[in-house]
């Protein structure tokens, strides 16, 4: 006993230093394993509260910016409206009431509060939490491309695992043809995103442009992702597709959260078939 | 001892909010963010006791991981250099024991001053990409971005500690 006192004595700086420090690579090792940390996020009051106050004062510099995009969504939403008016048939056309009924996917609108782009699993944080309804797994994007999916919640501030980290896969597919893929990052450039599972019957070009496949009930199908830059053809596979983002991940301000309605309805359904 | 605790505390918050809100947002050629948070270490006043000292870099480098979502990547990191700092210095200084008390950074040349930084930094920065990348497939990115963000950190951390502390 006598000894054991003295041993913890003689080392104790030691021991609190061994004990420190597994501490923290159990930390990492959580963060690596689970794709969301648990304790650790920057979806806490302290956190949450320094970025938003900073955030406001940045928030001055990129008002131009957001006003372009704005309007360019604008004219963009004008002119499928007016493709509406041509499309539908008069006599076809009723309004109905209980629109809730059949809607699937609800949009509400959040501010990006910590940005990151640089490192290789990069998070961001935005100003919207569970008191504002936003749950783990809501989409989050912009009006120009998708920009990720939520992975911690706190009452007033959410974390989002960004398109551009290791852990993210996102279902796509062609605009043209309905082979879809997944969206993943190497970590090199922030502006390059790369596909994979393409199968080789589909038929690519440079230039062909990349959208939402909408398998995955996170985000709906159909929101543009980036055109393809390169790809290389080996033993009639497909390999290193890269594509060019329309998004600037550099510059984010405002964004839209994606609340897909009928979620629980269609992850029960597949649950159980696969059960059976 | 009341005015160290004071001055300790301030240098503790203020190097938090500059690593996350200044220079964590850098990115230099596209990805160098220089980790100067660090210079706690390289400052923080030797004692025979070391508790206090392990304790507090340990929670410096969890603040930072809580501000930018990395695990406990800088907590580790930080507390490695912190436990092996008074040994290097010793190896450093050619000396087996020194006066704690009277120690003060600014007093060294100039060559040991960066020698010790340089150590430091370099054995920080290359726990912390490791862990970061978590794959020996990376190792060559690993020893790049090290290289490179340690550059930039020693270069901050001495001009910082220059303007900043006062020669006794």
């Amino acid at each position: 006993m006598q000894q054991l006192i003295y041993f913890i004595k003689k080392f104790r700086y030691f021991l609190l230093f061994v004990l420190l420090e597994i501490l923290a690579l159990i930390f990492t090792i959580n963060h690596h394993s689970y794709h969301t940390s648990k304790f650790i996020n920057s979806a806490n009051f302290i956190t949450g509260g320094i970025y938003n106050k900073m955030t406001s004062l940045n928030e001055f510099f990129i008002l131009k910016t957001e006003n372009k995009l704005l309007i360019e969504e604008n004219i963009q939403l004008k002119n499928l409206l007016s493709k509406q008016g041509i499309n539908a048939p008069k006599e076809n056309y009723y309004v109905n009431d209980t629109l809730k009924y059949f809607q699937q996917y609800e949009y509400s609108e959040a501010k990006i509060i910590n940005n990151n782009f640089t490192k290789i699993n990069n998070y961001l944080t935005i100003n919207k939490g569970s008191e504002q309804g936003i749950e783990k797994d809501f989409g989050i994007i912009n009006s120009t491309g998708i920009i990720g999916v939520i992975s911690n919640v706190s009452s007033n501030f959410s974390t989002v695992l960004s398109i551009l980290n290791e852990n993210s896969k996102i279902n796509i597919r062609l605009k043209n043809s309905y082979h879809f893929g997944t969206l993943v990052w190497n970590g090199k450039n922030y502006n390059v995103l790369q596909i994979t599972d393409i199968p080789r019957q589909a038929i690519i070009k440079i230039g062909d442009s990349i959208i939402t496949g909408g398998k995955s009930a996170i985000f709906p199908e159909g929101i543009n992702v980036g055109v393809i830059t390169d790809f290389k053809l080996e033993n009639n596979q497909y390999k290193e597709i890269n594509i060019s983002l329309f998004n600037d991940m550099s510059a984010l301000g405002y964004v839209q959260v994606v609340k897909n309605l009928k979620k629980s309805e269609q992850k029960n359904l597949e649950q159980e078939t696969t059960n059976e | 001892m009341n005015n160290l605790i004071l001055s300790n505390s301030f240098r503790f918050i203020s190097l938090v909010l500059l690593q996350v809100l200044i220079l964590n947002h850098i990115n230099l050629f596209g990805y160098l963010n220089p980790l100067v948070y660090i210079s706690w270490v390289f400052l923080f006043p030797i004692r025979k006791n070391k508790s206090l000292f392990l304790i507090t870099s340990f929670l410096l480098g969890l603040s930072i991981d809580f501000f930018s979502d990395s695990g406990g990547i800088n907590a580790a990191a930080i507390l490695f250099i912190a436990f092996f700092r008074l040994s290097i210095l010793k190896a450093i200084l050619r000396k087996s024991d020194f006066d704690y008390l009277l120690f003060n950074l600014r007093s060294l040349s100039i060559d040991k001053i960066f020698l010790y930084i340089a150590t430091l930094t370099i054995m920080h920065h290359f726990i912390v990409f490791s862990l970061e990348y978590f794959s020996f497939n990376a190792f060559i990115t690993v020893l790049k971005t090290t290289f490179f963000t340690s550059v930039f950190t020693i270069i901050l951390s001495i001009l910082g500690i220059f303007l900043f502390t006062k020669k006794k």
